[in-house]
């Protein structure tokens, strides 16, 4: 098929092969699991269980508090010994529910497998809703909501986003390989719940040997396999959705304001758990990797397990100086390994001193690299020169908003600025901003 | 050579008669009120009244949009001249100064992360809330020395923000500025105040300040006129403060938050308090 | 406070860097420019060394004491003084004394460059400035060209003109091209013939710049419109009349279109960010480049067209902004 050809990207090194073709492996249960109440974007979910209780694997252990929110569950079975802010991955002390795994890892009750072809579209949905299914790719964003377009908008085409296209993870790519099948029952379950009549499939050209495995059952199935040019950000929700339809998502709108639904590998895994099994999202693939890791591997870990306990199942070469939740070029540098894996949580990379960038600034040499690089066509060196003035109605002229922070400027810059950093302050200034006017 | 002169010559009037014709044409209205505003206005065009300069600001005093007590750097000269010259009656605000309310530097508050990138307070919050395990202190990154107009902010060794009470001009950019809101503007004449941001419990502040406010109570049990807590924090009561009292609590304060400042910002009874000194050094 | 672990570093994402860096390209760009140096070395002899070395060192020596002077870190190690050195003494004739070599270093560095903050604010390419301010003050000297004695380092310098002024001269005096300018010959492509240091091979320039676009330094859109327009114009002109204007070849490899073309109109600083702004910038330099040289009164166009288009650059930036993607419909920037 035909592949557009989205403007800009950049060619990071791929740093895969450590991962790629490695099974992935169950990772042992820490000796403390945290669950973060807020793992999705919306609302976070209400503590129903409190110090003391005893609790089984599967169990709701917080309750969505709104539409646009779903249930927390308990990762194992075990002891519930305290409900309090612990470091979260955005960076603040947020409510979680501290679980001490006793061991027997019991589910809550016993799930009948069982078609989907018998439950209705709202049965569905409601089933995914309660597994607490979210975004896996890293937005978190409930994907019930997702799936359930106001009045007015349908959706006639779904995409699989196995892209993967930052560095290092590879954790999508095992879930495809290994769950298969799921993929492509819940890639069946997509097109009846959201009446889509298209599926695509769309990955890097960097992947020939799943792109072979793939083509015969794609075929089959009547679902289009886009093979895309490895070049970042080709993942991008947006770049994605070009790429393979040709269609451009208007910059304030959204995939489905064109009729499309865009999900991630592993959110289609869990779907498929959830709807076939009524299984709660409490598991899920994650790349344990980077330059300061001894024995880089896929894990499959229990939703709150820390990163400290990953870091030492795979080895550590010397105490790591940067520990990144997700890719290196969009993933969020951790203040400390206490942090909990959460359902956004792609990938754990951990950084010697010597692997970190330098990050003295020089001057603008107006090279036009960031502009030749931005794949929303902005002109990145404007707006993080705006920012950095506080000229927010210039920033926001030069449509600083429209940044959905990539990264690939600040990746090619020759003089080391921090544009990406500029460019997000000058995005929550102007919102702060409106929100007051 | 003649025709050369008459030429250049008649040109010349052409040029003069079409630019004063323009000059008439075109010529714009000032109002000679806001020609006389200008002059009284402190001239920094800081924004701090809310305007982009201080010719806007002249601009809505003579439209009559905006209130003539908005010029803060001016102070109380200015505002009695903007009143003279508008011939409206104002009440004088007392003049205020800008108090960075921490003295948890790097020896004192422990940092949560090695921080590197944009050298900008407000960019730093943004990742983890900020490099610091106090959640209210004072970044020390300089957001308000480049914001302000004046040159009244600096970084000092211990790397906080410092002012200089002195050229401080009360003007609030800097209050806005601030992510942490560390600084406010305190009545001019007040010299002691109580120098920490900080309302979370005494456990906790211990476990990342040497020199943060406990909430012990000890000032307001000595001298209960002059201070008052708010949550975990003890503030001064400005305009209420008995300064013979406020020494006495000054000394019993467990980590001398209390300080008596001068002009430049440093404070005047105690230099470093002794104790967190020797705290400080593992 | 109990002792902890060493802090993690935290800084905003990316957390990745592509690797190439400021003083990355100023040297690969120097490395580009070698080859031509050492032809200019073998044309000329000790003199070309001596304008090299003069201008080089000065540069960089300017640009520290000017640093120092004016209390700010000194960063001549990012190797942008000493590539606009080079490009300076490229600009000048072989038999330039010591001190117009020195002075063209000072005006490059001083005038052209740190007056305005340093690196990335100048709005003109430094080198040029110098060149145009010796040419307009210094003439005679800046248009004493020596012929090349390709080998003979020691040899006497014996005077002669450059392509482009003997094409110019004979024009005026006889209405048409002298024989062997009408009737192109590749020896011009090799370089052998008076002018500037840069100006005499347009081969080796050439090929340097095929490095520099191979390497990613360079981007392709400058150097082809530039020379693009040159060819398209200057051979609509050769068509009207070849006894009067010269082979559109003649024109890409004479003089210090090659240079300017693929060295100094490219400078990342004074040129446009955007690929279509470059294009139009392009265009621009080789309109001017081919008006002067046919029409104006210098026989050599290209540093002014440079500079021309640097003084718009400000104004295609503002006017050539790419439409951001997903709005479709032409949207007000600025």
């Amino acid at each position: 098929m035909i592949c557009r050809s989205f403007p800009g990207g950049t060619h990071p090194p791929g740093h895969k092969t450590a991962t790629a073709h490695a099974p992935s492996l169950i990772c042992p249960l820490p000796a403390e699991l945290v669950i973060p109440l807020a793992q999705h974007v919306g609302a976070p979910a209400l503590p129903c269980v409190t110090a003391g209780q005893q609790v089984a694997r599967g169990q709701v252990v917080g309750r969505a508090d709104g539409f646009v929110s779903v249930p927390v569950h308990a990762s194992t079975s075990g002891l519930i010994t305290a409900v309090e802010p612990r470091p979260h991955p955005c960076g603040a002390e947020l409510p979680a529910v501290v679980l001490q795994p006793d061991g027997e890892d019991a589910w809550a009750e016993e799930y009948q497998k069982q078609s989907f072809h018998v439950l209705s579209v709202e049965a569905m949905l409601e089933r995914i809703r309660e597994a607490g299914v979210v975004g896996m790719g890293g937005a978190a964003f409930p994907t019930h909501v997702k799936l359930d377009p106001p009045q007015g908008k349908s959706i006639d085409t779904v995409i699989i986003n196995a892209v993967e296209c930052e560095p290092w993870l590879t954790a999508d790519r095992r879930v495809l390989l290994e769950q298969m099948e799921k993929v492509f029952t819940g890639l069946e379950i997509l097109k009846e719940v959201s009446g889509a009549g298209h599926a695509y499939i769309g990955l890097e050209d960097n992947q020939p040997d799943v792109a072979a495995l793939l083509a015969p059952h794609c075929q089959k199935r009547d679902i289009g396999l886009a093979v895309l040019p490895t070049r970042y950000p080709q993942g991008a929700e947006r770049q994605l959705i070009y790429a393979v339809t040709g269609r451009r998502v208007p910059a304030r709108g959204l995939p489905m304001d064109v009729g499309v639904l865009v999900q991630n590998v592993g959110t289609i895994a869990a779907l498929t758990d959830a709807v076939t099994r009524g299984r709660p999202l409490i598991e899920r693939m994650v790349t344990i990797s980077g330059p300061g890791v001894i024995r880089p591997q896929n894990l499959r870990v229990r939703i709150g397990t820390p990163v400290a306990h990953l870091l030492k199942q795979c080895g550590v070469t010397e105490e790591p100086a940067m520990v990144i939740l997700g890719g290196p070029m969009m993933g969020v540098a951790q203040h400390t390994q206490a942090i909990p894996v959460v359902r956004g949580t792609s990938g754990v990379l951990a950084f010697r001193r010597q692997d970190v960038p330098i990050t003295t600034a020089g001057p603008c040499v107006r090279c036009g690299r960031c502009v030749a690089a931005c794949p929303m066509r902005l002109q990145p060196t404007f707006i993080a020169d705006y920012a950095r003035r506080d000229e927010l109605d210039l920033a926001e002229r030069f449509a600083a908003r429209n940044c959905i922070e990539c990264g690939s400027c600040s990746f090619i810059c020759p003089a080391n600025i921090p544009l990406v950093q500029s460019i997000r302050y000058a995005k929550g200034a102007i919102l702060a901003r409106r929100r007051r006017m | 050579m003649m025709a050369a002169m008459i030429c250049l010559g008649s040109l010349g009037c052409v040029a003069a008669l079409l630019l004063a014709m323009a000059a008439r044409r075109f010529a714009v209205t000032i109002d000679p009120r806001q020609v006389a505003l200008m002059e009284v206005l402190a001239g920094a065009n800081c924004g701090a009244c809310g305007f982009p300069g201080c010719d806007a600001y002249a601009r809505a005093l003579v439209a009559g949009t905006a209130k003539p007590d908005l010029c803060r750097p001016g102070g109380a000269e200015t505002l009695k001249r903007i009143a003279a010259i508008l011939g409206v009656e104002v009440t004088e605000r007392p003049p205020q100064i800008a108090v960075m309310y921490c003295q948890g530097g790097l020896q004192q508050a422990r940092p949560k992360y090695d921080y590197q990138g944009l050298q900008d307070c407000r960019a730093a919050q943004k990742l983890a809330r900020g490099p610091k395990l106090c959640p209210a202190g004072c970044l020390g990154l300089g957001s308000c020395v480049q914001k302000c107009p004046f040159g009244a902010l600096s970084i000092d060794a211990r790397g906080l923000a410092m002012v200089d009470r002195g050229r401080c001009t009360g003007c609030g950019l800097c209050v806005a500025i601030c992510p942490r809101q560390v600084l406010a503007l305190a009545p001019a004449t007040e010299s002691i105040h109580v120098l920490c941001n900080n309302r979370e419990s005494a456990a906790r502040v211990k476990s990342y300040c040497n020199v943060g406010c406990l909430g012990c109570r000890l000032c307001v049990r000595t001298a209960p006129e002059s201070f008052v807590m708010d949550s975990f924090l003890a503030q001064v009561r400005y305009g209420r403060g008995q300064p013979a009292v406020m020494a006495e609590a000054m000394e019993r304060c467990p980590h001398h938050c209390i300080l008596n400042l001068d002009e430049q910002g440093n404070d005047q009874i105690l230099p470093t308090p002794p104790s967190a000194r020797e705290r400080s050094t593992p | 406070m109990e002792p902890r672990t060493p802090l993690l570093i935290v800084s905003p994402s990316p957390h990745l860097h592509a690797g190439l860096t400021t003083s990355g390209m100023m040297g690969t760009v120097l490395l580009a420019l070698l080859p031509a140096a050492a032809t200019a070395i073998y044309l000329f002899g000790l003199p070309a060394l001596r304008v090299l070395l003069v201008c080089v060192l000065g540069s960089v020596a300017i640009e520290a004491l000017w640093q120092k002077a004016t209390d700010q870190p000194i960063t001549v190690r990012d190797g942008s003084a000493a590539l606009t050195g080079l490009l300076v003494a490229f600009n000048l004739p072989a038999s330039s004394p010591w001190w117009l070599s020195l002075l063209g270093a000072t005006l490059a560095i001083v005038v052209g460059k740190q007056v305005f903050g340093g690196l990335g604010h100048n709005p003109f390419n430094p080198a040029l400035v110098a060149r145009i301010v010796l040419l307009i003050s210094f003439p005679s000297a800046m248009t004493h060209w020596t012929a090349p004695q390709p080998g003979r380092f020691l040899a006497d310098a014996i005077t002669a003109a450059t392509p482009l002024s003997e094409s110019q001269s004979a024009v005026m005096l006889s209405g048409h091209l002298p024989q062997h300018i009408s009737e192109f010959s590749a020896r011009y492509l090799l370089g052998s013939m008076p002018g500037c240091l840069g100006e005499v091979s347009a081969l080796v320039l050439f090929l340097g710049a095929l490095f520099l676009l191979w390497r990613g330094v360079i981007s392709w859109h400058i150097p082809v419109s530039y020379l693009g327009t040159v060819t398209l114009l200057s051979g609509i002109f050769w068509l009207m009349d070849p006894g009067r204007y010269p082979h559109p070849m003649f024109h890409l490899v004479s003089g210090g279109l090659m240079l300017g073309a693929c060295y100094m109109a490219t400078d990342l600083v004074t040129s446009p960010l955007t690929t279509r702004g470059m294009l139009l910038f392009g265009c621009g330099c080789g309109l001017f480049t081919v008006l002067i040289r046919l029409f104006g009164s210098y026989p050599e166009g290209v540093a002014f067209s440079i500079l021309l288009m640097n003084a718009v650059t400000p104004l295609i930036d503002r006017y050539v902004v790419p439409r951001p993607f997903g709005m479709d419909r032409g949207r007000e920037l600025i």
